[in-house]
């Protein structure tokens, strides 16, 4: 018998950011952007107290040079997870920005990034005491499991997301399997199944989203760990 | 994108730890505890209407028929020492999954907090060897023994559990690491076969996490000799450590530790107590009737 600590579906991002194929370049900076650009905007805005227009140029001219300059390239697995390295880049690259007191003129070289959105779930942050660093690490979660929501609801059934939406998404915690057969027409043994089936898929989801956002089995086992319990 | 609540994101990492049963008998009930290899869960079997307890581990297995052919042998070790795995098999996200009987008590750990006698210790620890020793006797090695792994009883009675990542001898070697650190013998560490002398490893382990570090000579010798780093310089088995812990209680020379003739003297006599002071008594008497004869 053959034993594998987890199945390896999808390749890591971040060793794709370094290849020679620029398509296959663009694609893996696309993930990386879509897991990171929020934590990073709230951790300006919230975690440093950056005012909004200060964060959202730190955020594009981040990702835009960060592409264009290849320095994520330079991350070395052996000393940091790429999480920690990402923000001290981050931190970096905003102790650039403010010495320099210059701003990334609008326009060219943008990426296309919803700050309102981001606003919008600052708005909700119920105010705890916790370091930057927990900050970052706690919107880095929320961010992955956002992304694996939205891959859910395109990898499932209606019926199975409604009910995954209903039962563990929505804070109202009231709800039984038996108001949900009611509410979509089905049988409870069919909620059952279908919450089983959307939480299989969003497990197996967030594990493949963790294999693209690290760059090697140890890191993996560990980012796992951090935010399933699992591993090592 | 959707937006989580903090609530949202608590319930999402608790639901995706969970273990899937889909697909199984059984019903999830609660967490029991989470070691280094795995959670242990309370579930109820539906079929046989009761409650066993569940570990669902972080590897992921692809070869479901070697494992029922290790769970068949691992499951035929009757002794009142073990906890039988009951059923072993995959859940459907890919973990290896056991259940076996749940057994409520103290864990060797908890139990060790209190203070105990040396003799009481190594009475319950020589049990616990015994218990292994019937296993490796059937040619399975458990891989993973360690404090948490054992629950002892009010009576002296002592369970070794998690037999589900026990290796039988014969199977083809699966290359993994498996066990865990401080309790690992080396060659696990290095993601060699473990044999019956790694099993002895982990129970030296076991006596060291039990006694502490200062002990008698022989005593230190059969701790040593359990846990030399080359696994030729230990005992064979768990039978022949457990045989020394026996002869060490009973006042015996120990294979472990060759003593000088003051030791073995020392020992006779704290072995023979009674004789020694009927033979001292005589000679004390003798000596005074001599003394007396002579005045």
């Amino acid at each position: 018998m053959s034993i594998a600590p987890f199945p390896t579906t999808r390749r890591s991002v971040i060793v794709a950011l370094s290849s020679v194929d620029v398509a296959e370049r663009a694609r893996a900076f696309d993930t990386l952007l879509a897991c990171y650009w929020k934590p990073l905007y709230k951790y300006a805005r919230v975690a440093f107290r950056r005012t909004r227009e200060d964060a959202e140029d730190l955020t594009q001219s981040f990702f835009v040079r960060a592409f264009e300059k290849e320095s994520l390239a330079s991350y070395d697995a052996a000393k940091a997870s790429f999480r920690t390295f990402l923000r001290l880049l981050f931190d970096r690259h905003a102790a650039n920005e403010w010495k320099a007191g210059q701003r990334l003129k609008r326009g060219g070289g943008e990426v296309h990034l919803d700050f309102d959105a981001a606003e919008v779930e600052i708005g909700r942050d119920i105010a705890t005491s916790i370091t930057p660093e927990e900050y970052f690490q706690r919107e880095w979660v929320r961010s992955v499991f956002a992304l694996a929501v939205e891959r859910l609801r395109a990898r499932c059934s209606e019926t199975q997301f409604a009910v995954f939406e209903a039962y563990d998404l929505d804070d109202d915690r009231a709800v039984s399997y038996r108001e949900l057969a009611q509410r979509f027409g089905i049988s409870e043994t069919k909620v059952t199944n279908d919450l089983a089936a959307a939480r299989r898929r969003f497990r197996e989801i967030v594990l493949d989203a963790l294999r693209e956002v690290t760059a090697t089995e140890q890191e993996f086992r560990a980012e796992a760990r951090s935010l399933l319990g699992v591993a090592q | 994108m959707t937006w989580l609540s903090d609530d949202a994101v608590a319930r999402l990492r608790d639901v995706t730890e969970l273990p899937d049963l889909s697909g199984t008998r059984y019903e999830l009930v609660r967490e029991l505890g989470r070691g280094g290899m795995g959670v242990v869960y309370e579930v109820r079997d539906r079929e046989l209407g009761r409650a066993v307890a569940l570990k669902a581990c972080d590897i992921v297995v692809s070869d479901a028929d070697r494992l029922r052919r290790e769970a068949k042998i691992v499951a035929r070790l009757e002794h009142p020492g073990i906890v039988p795995v009951h059923d072993v098999g995959v859940l459907p996200d890919g973990r290896l999954y056991y259940t076996m009987k749940l057994v409520r008590g103290a864990r060797l750990d908890a139990w060790a907090r209190e203070p105990r006698g040396r003799t009481d210790v190594l009475r319950l620890f020589a049990r616990v060897c015994e218990a292994v020793a019937f296993a490796h006797a059937n040619g399975v090695v458990h891989r993973d023994l360690k404090p948490e792994n054992i629950m002892a009883g009010e009576y002296g009675a002592v369970l070794v559990m998690d037999w589900g990542i026990a290796h039988a001898a014969g199977e083809p070697f699966q290359r993994a690491i498996v066990g865990t650190a401080g309790y690992m013998a080396p060659e696990q560490t290095r993601g060699e076969e473990a044999d019956a002398r790694s099993d002895v490893y982990s129970l030296g382990a076991i006596l060291r996490f039990l006694l502490g570090e200062r002990l008698p000579r022989a005593l230190e010798a059969i701790r040593a000799r359990a846990m030399a780093a080359e696994r030729d310089r230990r005992y064979g088995n768990a039978r022949e450590l457990g045989e020394d812990i026996l002869r060490f209680l009973d006042g015996e020379p120990v294979s472990a530790y060759r003593e000088n003739v003051f030791e073995r003297a020392g020992r006779w006599l704290r072995r023979h107590q009674v004789l020694a002071a009927m033979v001292l008594a005589y000679l004390i008497m003798r000596a005074i009737l001599l003394l007396w004869m002579n005045r």
